[in-house]
Order: C-alpha cells, then structure tokens, then sequence
C-alpha cells in the first residue's frame, strides 16, 4: 500500500513538471515579446530592454524555466545593482500588469473559489445522489422521468444562462438579493451567503443533474448483482440494502466524477466567477487572459493543473478506501 | 400439520414483450429435516419457485398467487416486514455463484455479524463469537484469522461455505439451496454435499435443492419435483422417480446424464429448446418435444392441458398417455441408453 502511494505521488510531481515545461514553453513561444508586455502605452526601447534584463528574458529558454521552477521553491532576486527586488518563495513570478507578485494574488483569489467550489460541491453532490437514490427506486415510474428530466433541464442550459437568468431575476428585477459584492465569511457572514447563494445554486443546478444519473445507473446496475439479493435473503431491510450494500458497491464512478468536478471548479469557475463578479482564481484567470499578463496566466494554469493531479491522487487513494480488492495492486 | 407447503403457486412477470408466467400451478410440500429436489432446465421455473417462497420478488409487475405456507404464516400474504423478519430467521437460501453472492466490499466476519443483528437484539461482540462459532462449523479452517478475510481472498468452495454458514446462523427451519454446487469443482462439490447434509442432520432442517444434476438429487433428495415450462410435470420419492420414472420428460432427463456404469454408449438429448415462457405451447407444453407421443393422441396433447394426475402412491405426472404406453415408453428409452440395446 505505501509503495502504491508512493508511486502514485511521484507520478503526480512527473505530471506536474512536464505540465509546467509545456506552460512555460507554450506562453513563452507566443509571438507576443514578453518585455514589450512589461510596460505601458509611455514605453519606449530602453524600458523594454532593461525589463528584458531584469527579468531574466535574455537568457536562453532552459535556464529561464530553471529559474522559474527554482523560485518556486526558494524564491528569486529580480533584477541587479540598485534597482533589484526580491520575490520570495514560492514565488510564482511577477505581474508588471498589476506591478504585484503573482503569489499573494493567487492567494487572495484561493479562498473565494475555495469558498465557491466547497458550498457548490455539496449542493450539488448531496441532493444529486439522493434524487439519483430516489429515480433507481422509482425505476419506470413517472416519479423517476420526472426526476430525470428535470435534471435534465438544468443539465442542458450552460452556467452563464441559469446565472444570468438568477442575476436578472432575484437581484435586479425582484430584489430579493442585493448585488453580489464578496466579503469574506469571517466579516460578514450573512453578506457573504446573500452573495455566495446564487453562484452555489447555479454551479450546483449545471452539475447535479449528471450525478442524479450517474447514481441512478450505476444502482441499477448493482441492485442486480448476486450480493445484493443476498443481502435481502439476509433479511435486511430495504433501507440498509441500498445504503450499505447497494450504494457502496457503485460509488466508485461516483467519487471519480466528484474528485475531479470539484478538482476542475477549484481551478477557477471562469464564468460564474465573472457574472458574480467574485474575485476568485477564474476571475484572475480571465483579467490576466485578457491583458496578456504571462506570469499570471501561467500560475492559474499550474494551480489549476496541480489540483487535477491532486485530485487523480486522492482519488485513486480512496478506490482503495472502497474496494478491498484495489488494495492488492 | 405439514411444515411447508405450496399450493397452486403462480408467479408472473409483467414485460415489455408480454406476460411472462414463470410458474403456473405449482403444488408441493415439504416436512421438516426432508429434501424436496427441484429439478428442471433454465427457465423451467424452479428458481423463481424458490424466490417466491423467500419474499424476493419485489419489483413492478410480479404477480404471485395461490398460496405459501410455512409453519402456518401463509407468505404470499404477508407483509413485506412480516417477510423480511423471516428472511434469514426462520427461512434461509444459498445461492449458485459464491464469487458474486457475498459483497465484495465487505469481510466475511461483517457479513455475518450483520446476517446476526438484523434478526436478534445481540452485541457485536457476541453476534461476532457467533460467527466464529459458525464458520468453524462449516469448516473453514484458521476461522479466528479468517473472519477478517475479504471474500476475494477466499477459494469458492470456502465462499460457499461462508454462504451456508451466513444461511444457517440464526437456526432456519427452512433452507433453499438453489444450484449450490454447481459453480464449484467437482471434488469441492462434494465436500459442501456432505456439509449440508451434516448440517441438516444436526438442525432438522427441511431443504429445498434446486439443481439440474440428478446426480446431487440421487445423493441428497427424499422427494422430487421436476419442473418443465413452469409447471410440475412429475412428483415423486426418490426410488419411484428413478427407478420408474412416468413422464416422457422425466425419461428425457435421466436418459441424458451421462453414465459411466451404463452398458449401453449411448447418451440421449432431448431434442428442441425450452419453451419460450411468453408463448408457451398450447396443450401439453412439453408436447413439441415429446418423442412417446403417438398418432393416438397427438392431438389431444396439441389441445388439452394434461393435468397433475396421481398414478400411485403420491407418485404424480402430467401427461395424457395412459400407464402401458408411459411405461412401455420408459422401459424401451432407458433400455437403449442403459443395456445399449
């Protein structure tokens, strides 16, 4: 078992170093000149070229990407003689669009969509599986197509239109809430849900709807598995079949989708973050893609990579937890 | 008053491709500490029999009637919580296929313990001795180490002999065992042979197997029903069935074992397929493949449903052709495969 762990996490470090070569050689072979970026509309030749050596572009790719790896972990003296600054580990580089250190911009925007994603992931997951519960056990009945299709319904609208409709409806032409305006929860608690409940709801609306079926299937599935009868000869009840043995046996796929879900919001929720005006990962994400602010686009992307290994990992981790017989491998 | 007994049972299944009567009239009963043998092709019924005796037929569109009776709680009736705190007390079943039959996910000791908690107001720790108790007695050995196997880590025979113990922890008066051995090798069939004898022995209690291989039922029943097309076509004890098998069917099926003390090298199939249960045959459904029929009365057995007639001594068939053809016919077919005449 800890050589399986093990392993697993060396080939998620592998992952993320080959992910960063690819970011780092993609971002920097774009024609856009990487100095040229660094200063304003007042720019001229010489501020280009001093940028050019301040930030170490003139050197050869490979060493550029050497140094970028290394300041993540022990941090990074921009620059040289009087004008230098230090950018302190793990420095993730420097933004001269914002004129700030990318690392403490990530981590402002983190705890937003951490909040975004978590609140999200349980408002979806939680009902999903149990309406999923529900429809296996309503199985060709209207019960079940009603809960099929009304997931379905969510399912089919992209998250910028349910947002939009939320926003529209509830905020501006009912005013039920005011303007989403993030605060954070140890602020303003009740701010912070007024604003966080619409987002919540449309992130969970767009994504029950595929575990409402996931869940639904793969319990049909198991319920006509030779255990689960056994466990009715048992003389459980029906409540415990489904719990414990039904639901168990077919949760695998299930962790699986969630894992990677909440892995891929965690990232950053581009859309929603916008509409919600949220200042989270997604929203840095968007502005840096817009202005072209290399450093910072790079970073989202390995953060948002990074969860994705992190997530593989854990996943994997908990096939184990389920299934006895993964442990042997 | 008889310990078990089932009266004109009918179980159907409503489909998308039609009503599908899985069991049509079915009529027996059982004491306690016999074996009733059940015995027929797939699709013949005898597995449903068993599973409605078990209260396991829940989903949409099962319609049972007629009539369960055991030790006087009449089970078609019942309630499904009066069914479920039954199931595994006082009526317990084991199953075909010991690598799907226990949870994959769960120890065996769990599984136990959990069969001991659901019927008795017991601690784990005394539900686990019982366990322990239990799977020593189907002879499992290091059962102290092995309780905390997963079912993976066990042989099949071992799986099937968790399976008997979980099946008789709570002491059932009654136990289906449906094709208990026919997923294991041949010398471990045995073995689990003999346990459930041993075990039914000690208990008393009354088993119903369900098998296709005459030979088990040779070993283990007192009395046997074979079913065909989901209808009893024959009943008899043991001796009687065997020695003097009535129904063409019956004849068909001892005719096709294979044999190694038979003179004779023959070894007869019973030509066509089973019966489709959507659109069974009109008449006899046993009639298009019935070879004692004769000129006579085919067309009886093309329109008229014989029915389940006594021709001795409790020894009861289901067909139109009268004794001296019957017997004529059997001596002639087991003749062939047996003398090789």
């Amino acid at each position: 078992m800890t050589a399986y762990v093990t392993r697993r996490l060396l080939t998620g470090v592998l992952i993320l170093v080959l992910l960063s070569m690819v970011v780092f050689l993609v971002f920097n072979a774009l024609p856009a000149d990487p100095a040229a970026l660094t200063c304003g509309k007042s720019c001229n030749p010489q501020v280009i070229a001093a940028n050019r050596i301040r930030l170490g572009l003139d050197q050869p790719l490979y060493l550029q990407y050497w140094e970028f790896v290394r300041a993540i972990f022990v941090g990074r003296t921009y620059g040289s003689g009087s004008a230098t600054f230090e950018c302190s580990a793990p420095c993730l580089g420097y933004s001269f669009r914002k004129g700030e250190e990318v690392t403490p911009l990530i981590l402002k925007a983190l705890p937003v969509t951490l909040w975004l994603s978590m609140g999200a992931f349980i408002l979806w997951l939680v009902p999903g599986v149990l309406l999923g519960i529900y429809a296996s056990r309503r199985r060709g009945r209207w019960q079940e197509k009603v809960t099929l299709g009304a997931a379905l319904v969510g399912y089919s609208f992209p998250s910028f239109f349910i947002g939009l409709l939320f926003l529209f409806f509830i905020v501006i032409r009912w005013q039920l809430l005011p303007y989403p305006n993030y605060v954070s929860p140890f602020e303003d608690p009740v701010q912070f849900l007024q604003t966080m409940i619409l987002p919540w709801l449309t992130l969970a609306l767009v994504f029950m709807a595929f575990y409402v079926r996931l869940t639904r299937n793969q319990l049909l599935e198991t319920y006509s598995e030779d255990y689960i009868r056994t466990a009715r000869a048992k003389g459980l009840s029906e409540g415990t079949v489904i719990r414990k043995h039904a639901l168990r046996a077919g949760l695998t796929p299930i962790v699986t989708a969630a894992g990677l879900d909440l892995a891929g919001l965690l990232g950053g929720a581009i859309i929603i973050e916008s509409i919600f005006s949220l200042p989270g990962v997604g929203k840095l994400a968007i502005s840096a893609v817009v202005d072209a602010d290399l450093a910072v686009i790079t970073a989202t992307v390995l953060l948002a990579g990074t969860f994705i290994v992190i997530a593989n990992i854990v996943v994997d981790l908990l096939y184990a937890v389920i299934d006895p017989r993964v442990r042997l491998t | 008053m008889t310990f078990l007994f089932v009266k004109d049972l009918q179980v159907s299944f409503q489909t998308e491709d039609g009503l599908v009567r899985a069991v049509d009239g079915v009529t027996f009963d059982l004491e306690k500490g016999k074996t009733l043998a059940i015995v027929g092709e797939s699709g013949s019924g005898k597995s449903v029999t068993s599973q409605a005796i078990m209260g396991l037929h829940t989903g949409r569109g099962v319609k049972i009637s007629g009539e369960i009776n055991l030790d006087g709680t009449d089970l078609v009736a019942a309630s499904d919580s009066t069914l479920r705190s039954m199931r595994g007390n006082s009526m317990a079943m084991i199953f075909q296929d010991p690598f799907a039959s226990l949870h994959p996910f769960y120890r065996i000791g769990n599984q136990l313990v959990e069969a001991v908690t659901a019927h008795r107001k017991v601690s784990k720790k005394e539900a686990r001795a019982e366990a322990l108790r239990m799977l020593n007695k189907v002879g499992i050995p290091n059962a102290e180490q092995r309780i905390d196997d997963y079912p993976h880590q066990l042989s099949g025979g071992m799986r099937q002999r968790v399976m008997i113990a979980m099946a008789l922890i709570n002491g059932p008066e009654l136990l289906i065992a449906d094709e208990p051995t026919t997923a294991l090798d041949v010398t471990v069939q045995a073995q689990i042979l003999e346990l459930l004898a041993e075990l039914q022995a000690e208990f008393n209690t009354a088993i119903i197997l369900i098998t296709h291989d005459l030979g088990i039922v040779a070993d283990m029943a007192d009395e046997i029903v074979v079913m065909y097309g989901g209808r009893i076509v024959e009943r008899a004890g043991l001796n009687e069935l065997f020695y003097q098998p009535q129904m063409p069917y019956t004849v068909g099926l001892l005719s096709s074992v294979p044999r190694l003390d038979s003179v004779g090298n023959r070894m007869l199939s019973i030509g066509g397929q089973p019966p489709s249960l959507i659109s069974l045959p009109s008449g006899c459904v046993f009639h298009p493949r019935c070879s004692a029929m004769n000129a006579g009365i085919e067309e009886r057995c093309k329109s008229e449903r014989p029915d389940l007639r006594d021709v001795g001594e409790g020894h009861m068939i289901r067909c139109h052709l009268d004794d001296q053809e019957r017997t004529a016919f059997a001596t002639k077919r087991l003749a062939e495969v047996f003398i090789g005449e």
